[in-house]
C-alpha cells in the first residue's frame, strides 16, 4: 500500500500576541519556586557557601535563557483552527504536538481563565472527547475569540448524534 | 450455578414499567463475606496475639483494632448501600456521611463484569461491575454492585447486554427476585476456545509468582515481627542460617537465585490455574463475547459485541520465548492498564501463539492483522533506542564510581559491562518491536520489548490523532503517530515512524477527517 506524499500543514490561526505574557508570568512562577528551595537551603546550611553561589548562578543564566526563549518559542508553535469537521491545534516548544480530533466525536468544550489569564484578558479552551489520552487545548485566546469558539463548537456537537465512542 | 431460595417479599416485586422501584439492600449474606474477609486480612496480627499473649506490646492490639474498624466499615456501608433497577437505569445510593447517588443508563453499559472470590462463592453471592465506558472521570466508569445473588446477577447481565425483554417472556413478567432464572432461548453460543491443559506449561513464564513470593515474605516478616517469635528456635532456620555462614558466596548467590527460580515458576504456574482453571470463551449470536474462569474466585466478563473493537496481542520477553502469547480485547467501556493480565479485558490466557492468533482472528473477524507484516521504522529510530541504552549505562557508571569513591566495593563496577551487555541487545528487539500498518479496517501498530504488545484497532474507533514531534525527533526525521480512542488503553502508538509518512498514513487511517489540513510535499525531482 502506498501512502500519499503529503504532510500535515500547521494550523491557521496563532494565539493573541498577549499570550507571550501568560508563558513568561507562568515561566516566572516556576523560577520563582526554585528561588525559594535554593533561598531555604541557604538558611538551613551552615557550611560552605560555594557551592551555593555556583548553584546560583548557574540558575540565574537557565532561568534568564528560559524566559527569554520559551514565551517566544511558544507563541510560534501554538496554532489553532476548527472546520465543520475537525479541530487542529498545535501546542508545544521543545516537543511539538498537534492534535486533531473530528467535532463528530467531541464530548464537552470548555473554556476556563486562570487568574494570571485574568490580568491579560486571555482565556483556553479545552475541548475533550471520549478518549482519555489528551484533550486538545488552545490556551492564550482574547475572551471573545474563545467565547466564539465555543459557541460554535458546542452547537456542532449538539447537533452529531449518537455516544462519540 | 443455582441458588438456594430466600427471596424476600422486597425484592421479588414485580417490575412493571410505569411502577415505583423500590430500593433494596445488598443481600444480608453480604454482611458475612465482609466479616470474614477482614479477619482474614487481619490473619498476621491475630496469630501474633494467639502466639505472644496480649501482655507482650502493643503491634498485635492496632491489628486488632484495625480489623474491628474494617468490620463495622463494612457493616455500615452495607446498612447505607440501597440500589434498584428499573426499566432503564441501574441506580445505587451509597454513603453515611458523604451521600453518593448513581446512575447509569442501561443502554450506556458496554461491559458486565460478574466475579466471586471463594467466601462470595461460598454463600452464593456476587460482585457485578457495570462498565459504562465515560472515561471523563476515573471513578465514574464503573459502578460496582457487591453482593448480589448469582440469578440476579445472571438477569442482570441479560437485561443490560439483550435489552430488558429479553430474559423474559410475556407470560412471565420479569422480576428481581433470587429464584434462578429460566434458561434463555437462544442460538447456541460458539466456543471460540477452552482452556488446554496443555497450556499450563506456560505458567512458569508468566512470572506472575514474584509478585507472590514478595507478599508471602511479607506476611511471615509481620507474622515473625508481631508474634516476636525468635526465627533462630526453629531446627529448619538455623540449619539455613548455618548453611549461609558455611558456604561461598558466590555458590550461595547461585543456590539463591536458583531457588528463587523454582519457587516463582511453581507459584506463577498455580497462579495460572487459579485464575485460569476452566477458562471458557464464546460468542453468542449477537456477537456478544463471554469470558468465564477461575478456580476459587471465578470471574464472568461480558462484552457487547460492537464494543469489541479489536485485540492485542501481548508477548511477555519469556512468553516470546517459549512461542507464547496473550490476547487481551480492545473495547469501549474496558479501560486496560496496569494488571491487565488479570483484568476482565483478557481474551486468552497465556497460551500457543498460533492458538492466540486464530482466536484474535475470530475476534477482529479477519486473521490478517495480528499477522501483517508491518512497515518497519527507519535506522534513526534503532540510533534513539541504542543511545537511550547507551545514556543510561553511561549514568549507571557515573553514579557507581561516585559510590565506589565513597568507599564501596570495587566489584560494584561490574555492573556495568553487564548493563551495557543486558541493555544493547534489548534496544535492538525495542527497536524490531516497532512498526505500523492497515489491514482488513483495522489500524495495527507494535512496540515494546519486555512486553511487546501488537494491537489491532478498528479504525472507526480512532477518535483522534496526536503527532508528537521532540526536538530530538525532529533531528532525526522521526515523529510518533498515537491514535487516540475510547477503547482499552484510550491510545495506541506507532513510536517514531519516518516524519515523512505520517501525514499519509493517518489519512489513509481516517478519510476525510485530515484532508482539509494536508499539503502535497514537493517531491524532489519531480518538477525537472
Amino acid at each position: 500500500m502506498t501512502e500519499p506524499a503529503v504532510d500535515l500543514r500547521p494550523p491557521q490561526w496563532r494565539v493573541n500576541p498577549r499570550a507571550r505574557w501568560y508563558w513568561a508570568l507562568l515561566g516566572l512562577r516556576a523560577v520563582a519556586v526554585a528561588a525559594v528551595a535554593e533561598f531555604i537551603w541557604w538558611i538551613a546550611d551552615s557550611g560552605s557557601r560555594t557551592p551555593h553561589y555556583a548553584l546560583a548562578a548557574g540558575s540565574v543564566v537557565l532561568a534568564a535563557a528560559y524566559l527569554l526563549v520559551m514565551p517566544a518559542w511558544r507563541y510560534r508553535v501554538h496554532r489553532w483552527e476548527t472546520t465543520a469537521e475537525a479541530v487542529y491545534t498545535q501546542r508545544g516548544w521543545f516537543t511539538v504536538e498537534r492534535r486533531i480530533a473530528p467535532v463528530s466525536r467531541i464530548q464537552t468544550v470548555d473554556t476556563e481563565r486562570g487568574p494570571v489569564e485574568q490580568l491579560l484578558r486571555l482565556a483556553h479552551v479545552t475541548v475533550t472527547t471520549a478518549s482519555a489520552a489528551g484533550p486538545l487545548q488552545i490556551h492564550g485566546l482574547d475572551i471573545a475569540t474563545a467565547d466564539e469558539l465555543v459557541e460554535r463548537l458546542t452547537a456542532t456537537t449538539q447537533a452529531s448524534q449518537g455516544d462519540a465512542t | 450455578m443455582t441458588d438456594p431460595v430466600s427471596a424476600d417479599p422486597v425484592s421479588a416485586a414485580p417490575r412493571v414499567a410505569g411502577t415505583e422501584q423500590p430500593w433494596q439492600r445488598l443481600n444480608t449474606r453480604m454482611l458475612l463475606v465482609h466479616v470474614v474477609t477482614d479477619l482474614i486480612r487481619a490473619a498476621p496480627a491475630l496469630i501474633g496475639l494467639l502466639f505472644a499473649g496480649s501482655s507482650s506490646g502493643r503491634g498485635p492490639l492496632w491489628g486488632l483494632a484495625a480489623a474491628g474498624v474494617a468490620v463495622l466499615t463494612a457493616v455500615v456501608r452495607w446498612v447505607t448501600t440501597r440500589y434498584r433497577i428499573t426499566a432503564s437505569q441501574v441506580q445505587l445510593r451509597t454513603g453515611l456521611v458523604r451521600r453518593r447517588r448513581l446512575s447509569v443508563p442501561l443502554d450506556r453499559v458496554r461491559t458486565v463484569d460478574v466475579q466471586a472470590t471463594l467466601m462470595h462463592r461460598l454463600v452464593g453471592l456476587t460482585r457485578v461491575k457495570l462498565g459504562t465506558g465515560r472515561s471523563t472521570s476515573e471513578k465514574e466508569h464503573h459502578l460496582t454492585l457487591d453482593g448480589l445473588s448469582a440469578g440476579q446477577a445472571e438477569r442482570l447481565r441479560n437485561d443490560v447486554l439483550h435489552g430488558p425483554a429479553a430474559g423474559a417472556d410475556a407470560a412471565h413478567p420479569t422480576e428481581w427476585s433470587e429464584h434462578p432464572i429460566p434458561p434463555r432461548v437462544a442460538r447456541p453460543d460458539e466456543e471460540l476456545a477452552r482452556l488446554d491443559l496443555a497450556w499450563i506449561r506456560y505458567g512458569p513464564f508468566t512470572m506472575t509468582g514474584l509478585i507472590t513470593v514478595v507478599a508471602v515474605a511479607g506476611l511471615v516478616w509481620r507474622v515473625v515481627n508481631e508474634a516476636h517469635v525468635n526465627p533462630n528456635r526453629y531446627g529448619a532456620v538455623r540449619a539455613a542460617r548455618d548453611h549461609i555462614t558455611d558456604t561461598a558466596p558466590a555458590l550461595l548467590a547461585l543456590q539463591a537465585v536458583a531457588g528463587l527460580l523454582v519457587l516463582v515458576a511453581i507459584l506463577s504456574t498455580a497462579g495460572y490455574v487459579l485464575a485460569f482453571w476452566r477458562f471458557r470463551l464464546t460468542r453468542a449470536g449477537d456477537g456478544t463475547v463471554h469470558v468465564s474462569r477461575g478456580l476459587l474466585t471465578t470471574r464472568a466478563t461480558t462484552i457487547e459485541g460492537r464494543r469489541l473493537r479489536g485485540a492485542e496481542l501481548s508477548e511477555p520477553l519469556l512468553l516470546r520465548a517459549v512461542r507464547g502469547a496473550r490476547l487481551i480485547a480492545v473495547a469501549t467501556g474496558l479501560r486496560v492498564g496496569r494488571g491487565a493480565e488479570r483484568g476482565g479485558e483478557i481474551l486468552l490466557p497465556p497460551a500457543p501463539r498460533t492458538v492466540v492468533l486464530r482466536v484474535g482472528a475470530a475476534v477482529c473477524a479477519s486473521g490478517e492483522p495480528l499477522v501483517l507484516a508491518m512497515r518497519r521504522h527507519p535506522a534513526a529510530a534503532l540510533r534513539r533506542r541504542l543511545t537511550r541504552a547507551g545514556a543510561t549505562v553511561v549514568v549507571l557508571a557515573i553514579l557507581l564510581s561516585a559510590v565506589v569513591a565513597a568507599g564501596a566495593a570495587a566489584q560494584a563496577l561490574i555492573a556495568i559491562p553487564v548493563a551495557a551487555v543486558l541493555l544493547a541487545p534489548l534496544a535492538v528487539d525495542r527497536y524490531r518491536s516497532l512498526g505500523h500498518g492497515v489491514a482488513a479496517g483495522y489500524l495495527v501498530v507494535r512496540e515494546g520489548a519486555l512486553v511487546r504488545r501488537r494491537t489491532a484497532l478498528g479504525v472507526d474507533a480512532i477518535i483522534g490523532w496526536n503527532v508528537r514531534v521532540s526536538f530530538f525527533q525532529r533531528r532525526s526525521g522521526v515523529a510518533t503517530l498515537v491514535a487516540t480512542t475510547a477503547c482499552g488503553r484510550q491510545k495506541y502508538r506507532a513510536v517514531d515512524m519516518a516524519a515523512d509518512e505520517v501525514a499519509g498514513f493517518a489519512a489513509n487511517g481516517t478519510p476525510g477527517l485530515l484532508t482539509p489540513f494536508l499539503v502535497e510535499r514537493d517531491v524532489p525531482g519531480a518538477n525537472e
